[in-house]
């Protein structure tokens, strides 16, 4: 692996075409590689590559996925890749691994993997560079992870692949890399199985598996994108802890905010290229591509959002905290019943527990009370796990309670039978989190809104100019009625379940994690919709999110919880800036960026809440 | 500890309840069959008069109302005993276990050929070249569209018509196995391939196929340690498809090779209305089923830890 032909080996790289490049001031090469674009890289360069195109399938039909895109991973260094999903991030981190697929051609002016021309691999070669130079983290743990195998054989694999430990002696070292990456009681958590490890410990296992062959360099593809804020905050320490410890990290993500947590340097890609590269706090704050601003626009939380006062923010000074805000907030909105519209729906005491395996009772919604008037925006916020998505069950009478009730519109609402409810239903609707797997793929837009639309007993030959009508509702057009959803972008998906909700002309809309599948700047188009589309119709909604930011980009006043419980509640600005319950401002403090750095400074700004 | 045996306890009702709908099913349906099950008892040729015919309905308690007769036959099946055979005159539980052995022997045969075969062919032909997908999807078409006896008489035909290579029926030689084993193995084989073919390709574009590449594990590994025994999971749900196909090709095969057997058996006795042999067999085959629905439920907790808690048990 000392290869010291560093020039010997340029002159039989295949002929590449001279960029032409980008319009934008600063364009790759100046970038990320900007120490090694002439000199021999510096001695600490572990993976160089210059001149990266990846193109999928051939002649008319074919893609290409990645444009001219150099950069440099050095030890101790992170470089980020930001853009949206399609924008190339994954395939160039295949390719670098020699992983972009069979249907792939892979081209490069340079590749070099530890002062080796890996345009020279054999498959052979390959092998021993994945995993023992260069470790691939995957996004989703769930499924990156064999499921059919315990979390040490995973680990140990790439330990005796690549010939380091004996197969009957990984037991120590895989344990020993367990406690590295902060899994607790590693003995026994190595003959777990993926399943049986939450979010964040199978991320770990994931991350460790991974270091396992001991790699100079990690490429980790989206590490936190599917976990909660404050589990999310625990891996980018874990991954900071790495780079501190002398790996590289080719972190490759759409989350601005992780990127600025981590990223030494940054690359923003667009459509296969690289627009814009440079240090992480250079690109961020002066970005200069068109891309790159519009993508930092995009971050919830980043845009000065003036809240508008309605009157539910006007509750003013609620100094409930921990158990007394259920009833304060009752106390709070009998006094408002007036100001801010009637009350559209009512949970009191709401209670509902699950059996688990062995006979434990699990009380997964345990006393929560809430009143949500016509026309507002309530916010839930809480980690996964705390009770989020069984409340929304039990308010859309989907799971009945096992104490209190919940009231609709004046009438009872959980109490009622199915039979009797079943007319009622169309008044509140669901947002699904994944709409591609609530709908049937085989489908059409048409079909899915004109199914929709029967159950408000629209005539079968008015059903498409009124899912026409539902789909322009939500910025869609024509053509995509007759598109299955497939075939549609995951923005554009979410607005076709907006659109399907928003047929049966509710009053309330339960909403639960609708963008948190979504890109940034997707998720910035979807909530402008729901927010306008709530103002126009006069709709209630129920945000359910883990996204701090995004709840205070939406909502007027949120919920807060914990366990089952709401531990806060009050208008979404007081409640980030001056939170009172300690699970809150933990809450706070895990969300990196902005938000985040000010509830760990601790330096609370004085935002008056009597602005409202 | 009630929570452990409560799912055993739920099984075994069900396992009753599938021997019972059976029995009741069959008992049915022999009644359906047109003709007087005292022929079967006394033989065709035999002159027989109203009186003795009279007699012997009597023992047999043919003479007795419908419901009774199905009653009776319930309460000697739960307490084990299958009666006489009309036609052989010797209890039907010797006739079963004199005839068991020569199937048991046909079908595991059958099977480890079907599984080894279907294995190697999966393993083989989910490459990244297309052609071997596409001739061996092409003959997996041919064999299960050919007649199971149709195959037999094909194969008998060349093999040991024309090349004499194999004997035509069974002559106690292990080499007159060959070819009934090849009749039953080849469709099962066929099937299972293409069902373990789609989930392996199905297992390689997992997102943990491109982690386990990512180590730098080789090619083989990827496939022999990770992707099989996702492939595994579909074709185990066939594993009541395969019994069955077991049992139904035993019956052509043993036929066509004129083998003794189960099948052949049970073939004679629907002809025959031998009704006690008929509901021995019935009863029999739903107690495989049953038995082997079990075994597959175990192995796919053994092959799947994401059901070991469903299915009652305690993961590792």
């Amino acid at each position: 692996m000392t290869a010291t032909a560093d020039s010997g080996h340029s002159p039989e790289l295949p002929p590449m075409p001279m960029p032409t490049g980008p319009p934008a001031p600063r364009t790759a090469p100046d970038g990320p590689a900007a120490d090694g674009r002439a000199d021999p890289p510096p001695a600490s360069a572990v993976l160089e590559v210059a001149g990266l195109d990846v193109r999928f399938g051939s002649g008319p039909g074919q893609v290409h996925a990645v444009r001219d895109v150099s950069l440099t991973l050095a030890a101790g260094r992170c470089v980020a890749l930001v853009g949206e999903s399609g924008s190339g991030k994954s395939t160039l981190g295949r390719a670098l691994l020699g992983l972009a697929g069979p249907t792939a051609t892979v081209t490069a002016r340079r590749l070099r993997i530890h002062g080796s021309d890996a345009l020279a691999f054999g498959p052979r070669q390959w092998r021993a560079v994945r995993g023992r130079r260069v470790g691939l983290v995957s996004q989703d743990a769930l499924v990156a992870l064999d499921p059919l195998r315990p979390i040490g054989r995973e680990i140990a694999e790439a330990m005796v692949a690549h010939g380091l430990v004996a197969r009957r002696d990984t037991g120590p070292a895989v344990q020993a890399l367990l406690e590295r990456v902060g899994i607790p009681d590693p003995a026994q958590r190595a003959r777990s199985y993926p399943h049986q490890l939450s979010g964040g410990l199978r991320q770990r296992a994931l991350i460790a598996s991974a270091l396992a062959a001991q790699p100079d360099v990690l490429i980790t593809d989206e590490p936190t994108t599917a976990l909660d804020a404050s589990v999310q905050a625990r891996i980018l320490a874990l991954l900071g802890q790495l780079k501190a410890d002398g790996t590289g990290l080719l972190l490759i993500s759409h989350d601005l905010a992780v990127v600025e947590a981590l990223a030494d340097e940054v690359a923003v890609m667009h459509e296969g290229s690289v627009v814009e590269a440079g240090p992480v706090a250079d690109v961020l704050a002066h970005p200069r591509h068109p891309y790159t601003i519009a993508l930092l626009e995009a971050v919830p939380g980043r845009r000065r959002r003036i809240p508008e006062p309605t009157g539910a923010t006007a509750t003013g000074e609620q100094t409930a905290t921990g158990e007394q805000a259920a009833a304060g907030e009752q106390a709070a909105t009998g006094e408002q019943a007036g100001a801010g519209g009637a009350a559209l729906l009512v949970v009191t005491d709401a209670v509902k527990h699950f059996h688990g395996a062995r006979g434990v009772r699990r009380t997964a919604v345990d006393d929560v009370s809430f009143t949500l008037r016509a026309g507002e925006t309530l916010g839930l916020v809480g980690e996964s796990g705390s009770g989020k998505s069984t409340l929304a069950g039990l308010v859309l009478g989907l799971i009945a309670p096992d104490g209190g009730q919940v009231r609709l519109a004046g009438q009872p609402w959980s109490a009622r039978p199915e039979r009797e409810r079943r007319a009622e239903r169309h008044t509140l609707q669901l947002v699904p989190q994944d709409p591609l797997s609530a709908f049937d793929p085989r489908w059409t837009v048409a079909r899915i809104l004109g199914e929709a639309l029967a159950a408000i007993d629209v005539a079968r030959r008015d059903r498409r100019a009124h899912a026409l009508t539902l789909l322009e509702q939500v910025g869609l057009s024509v053509t995509h009625l007759d598109r299955r959803p497939l075939a549609l972008s995951g923005g554009q998906r979410q607005r076709v379940a907006i659109a399907r909700a928003l047929a049966t002309r509710p009053r309330l809309l339960v909403c639960d994690e609708p963008v948190s599948a979504l890109d940034v700047s997707t998720q910035a188009q979807i909530l402008a919709l729901l927010r306008e589309l709530a103002g126009s119709l006069g709709l209630a909604v129920l945000f359910i999110s883990h996204d701090l930011a995004v709840v205070r980009e939406l909502c007027a006043r949120v919920l807060v919880m914990k366990d089952g419980r709401i531990v806060e509640t009050g208008p979404v600005e007081r409640v980030f800036t001056d939170p009172h319950h300690p699970y809150t401002r933990e809450l706070l403090s895990a969300v990196p960026g902005e938000i985040g750095r000010v509830a760990r400074a601790g330096t609370v700004p004085s935002r008056p809440t009597e602005e409202n | 500890m009630r929570s452990a045996i409560r799912p055993v306890v739920v099984r075994l009702l069900g396992a009753v309840g599938v021997v019972w709908g059976a029995v009741t099913l069959a008992f049915g349906v022999l009644q359906l069959i047109p003709g007087d099950p005292v022929n079967a008892i006394v033989g065709t040729n035999a002159l027989v008069g109203p009186e003795q015919r009279a007699l012997l309905r009597e023992r047999y308690d043919l003479d007795q109302p419908l419901f009774t007769q199905y009653l009776d036959h319930l309460g000697r099946l739960a307490t084990g005993r299958l009666g006489d055979s009309y036609q052989l005159q010797q209890p039907v539980w010797s006739v079963i276990t004199d005839q068991l052995w020569p199937t048991v022997e046909l079908a595991l045969w059958a099977s480890l050929l079907a599984v080894v075969l279907s294995v190697a062919v999966t393993v083989l032909t989910s490459g990244r070249s297309r052609w071997p997908r596409r001739v061996s999807s092409l003959l997996e078409l041919l064999v299960v569209s050919t007649p199971a006896f149709w195959l037999g008489i094909l194969l008998l035909t060349v093999f040991s018509f024309h090349l004499g290579w194999l004997p035509v029926s069974d002559t106690g030689d292990p080499r007159s196995l060959v070819l009934p084993v090849v009749t039953l193995g080849l469709p099962i084989a066929a099937i299972l391939t293409q069902v373990m073919r789609e989930g392996l390709l199905t297992a390689l574009d997992a997102p943990f196929v491109l982690t386990a590449r990512a180590r730098g594990l080789a090619e083989h590994s990827v496939r022999s340690r990770h992707a099989l025994r996702h492939s595994a999971l579909p074709a185990l749900t066939l594993a009541g498809w395969f019994v069955g196909t077991l049992l139904g090709g035993a019956v052509i095969v043993e036929n066509v090779f004129a083998r003794p057997g189960l099948g052949r058996v049970a073939l004679q006795a629907v002809a025959d209305r031998d009704f006690p042999v008929v509901q021995g067999v019935v009863a029999l085959s739903a107690v495989v089923f049953v038995v082997v629905s079990a075994v597959v439920d175990v192995l796919y907790a053994v092959v799947d830890p994401r059901l070991r808690r469903r299915t009652g048990m305690v993961a590792a």
